[in-house]
């Protein structure tokens, strides 16, 4: 007589269970806030199509406090983001061979942490240049 | 033995996903910096995003899809992202989570699109 | 001298017995070079033999011993009671069926390795008067690490993706059909795409990647499942504009 009972355990609450767990759903979390961003931005494109007073409304409102802190915390989280997208970035690449040797996953890390970097700032010296 | 195997439509979305993924990463902080924090506190002077200045970018053609790029795929890398987050707590990709995820996405880029468009050259 | 001894907490399951699996408890004379598989293998020998698990080698190559250790996939022939000061729990491991104690269900993944095709498939049909296939160490390189996948399904317990979907292929047979797409002497990888693009293939995965951090040989499956999102999308794309049966 068969005795098999094969026991499947549920998956609830799977991601609490283990650091490295909680930190991706805290990565990808960081989505929400991307959205949130992208949000705002598509407020200010509308206000821009209604014109000069629902522009500088929009700016206004970007202008108070609770706007100004959402922002840092946007920041904060887009910051995860980018960090967190170039951590991971060396399982999705193929090997890079450079003079016969395979770039190291620290290396294509930091290469991209740098692109952020230079992004970073030619974007403001874009913006600080076009006022 | 296992049916007929269905091809995957996810190269889209993950395509999308990617896209959106890399330019939030490489200009998403600055620009977060830059309108959310910068010009609102006067760090860099308010006509840098003054009306008739950003009006001429969006005006012009290369703005227009700049803008659009940027918000678009910004939504579609989120939606992508909450959607699978959703499966991940338990909650199962019906129609329901695709609405609320892709559907906003796409409902976001079509607006943009027409706002821009209205806008004109 | 005293004796050390640690409390190793085990999740049983007996089905002819239990409803659910239920943690026992066993206090177990240690010294400092004795694996998890050794105090388990104490526990059968002198405190309940009816604990049942699966070991071979015990030195990590064969695979068998996977379990949780303290919730984290580890081979028990290859970690040590030494770095659990007090209490150790052990138990089957996660995303498997258990079928007794800790002995998982592993038809699936049988199965799944099965379905990709786990040996060179030529470019041509190869008469044995040619001769072998010549390869070169830059060859070898290319799939070496995939190949080094002692098949102890860690990964799998680390992927919560699988655990979620026991239809995705899961990263363990992925890294091997990358294997085998890697190598010079095969010419299957269209063949394999189907599977890769298929809704149980590579884009279940969301980039956890915790099966590489978990992987006790490097073999970096999660390299193997995200490169082949690349290789599938270039797939789904470009299949329009290629003709069929054309480069690899």
């Amino acid at each position: 007589m068969n005795q098999r009972r094969p026991y499947v355990r549920p998956m609830t609450g799977w991601w609490k269970k283990n650091p490295y767990f909680v930190e991706y759903m805290v990565h990808e979390g960081s989505a929400l806030f991307v959205a949130l961003y992208a949000i705002v931005l598509l407020v200010g494109v509308l206000c821009l199509m209604s014109g000069p007073a629902a522009w500088n409304g929009w700016l206004a409102a970007l202008a108070s406090p609770l706007s100004v802190l959402l922002h840092l915390i946007i920041l904060a989280m887009v910051g995860y983001h980018s960090y967190t997208w170039f951590k991971i970035m060396p399982r999705t690449l193929p090997p890079v061979i450079i003079a016969g040797r395979r770039l190291s996953a620290r290396c294509i890390t930091t290469s991209g942490l740098a692109a952020v970097a230079f992004c970073s700032v030619a974007l403001w010296l874009l913006a600080w240049g076009c006022a | 033995m296992k049916s007929e195997l269905k091809r995957s439509n996810a190269p889209i979305f993950w395509g999308l996903f990617g896209a959106g993924g890399m330019l939030a990463a490489l200009f998403g902080p600055m620009l977060v910096v830059i309108t959310g924090v910068a010009v609102p506190l006067g760090w860099l002077p308010a006509k840098t995003m003054g009306y008739q200045h950003i009006l001429n970018l969006a005006r012009n053609l290369i703005g227009k899809g700049l803008i659009w790029a940027l918000i678009t795929l910004l939504l579609w890398h989120a939606a992508h992202r909450i959607y699978h987050s959703l499966h991940d707590i338990g909650i199962q990709g019906g129609p329901l989570a695709k609405l609320l995820t892709y559907g906003i996405a796409m409902a976001g880029t079509v607006i943009t699109l027409v706002a821009l468009l209205v806008m004109g050259f | 001298m005293t004796e050390q001894t640690i409390v190793i907490e085990v999740m049983r399951y007996r089905p002819e017995q239990d409803q659910e699996p239920w943690p026992q408890r066993f206090t177990v004379p240690y010294s400092d070079d004795m694996s998890v598989l050794q105090g388990l293998q104490y526990i059968k020998d002198y405190l309940d033999e009816s604990l049942s698990f699966r070991w071979s080698c015990r030195m990590a190559i064969c695979g068998s011993c996977g379990m949780m250790v303290d919730g984290i996939p580890k081979l028990a022939c290859k970690t040590f009671l030494r770095d659990y000061p007090g209490q150790v729990r052990i138990e089957a491991l996660h995303h498997f069926p258990i079928e007794r104690d800790l002995v998982v269900v592993l038809d699936d993944f049988m199965e799944k390795l099965e379905r990709i095709q786990p040996y060179i498939i030529p470019k041509e049909p190869r008469a044995l008067s040619e001769g072998e296939h010549l390869q070169t160490p830059a060859q070898l390189d290319l799939y070496a690490q995939f190949s080094s996948c002692i098949n102890c399904l860690l990964c799998y317990a680390a992927c919560p993706q699988y655990g979620l979907n026991s239809d995705f292929l899961g990263p363990g047979a992925i890294a091997l059909l990358h294997r085998y797409n890697q190598d010079s002497r095969d010419g299957a990888s269209q063949l394999r795409m189907q599977l890769i693009g298929a809704e149980e293939g590579v884009f279940n995965c969301t980039a956890v990647g915790y099966c590489s951090e978990v992987c006790p040989k490097q073999v970096d499956p999660a390299n193997a499942v995200n490169l082949n999102k690349t290789q599938s999308a270039k797939d789904y794309f470009l299949r329009f504009v290629k003709p069929k049966g054309s480069c690899q």
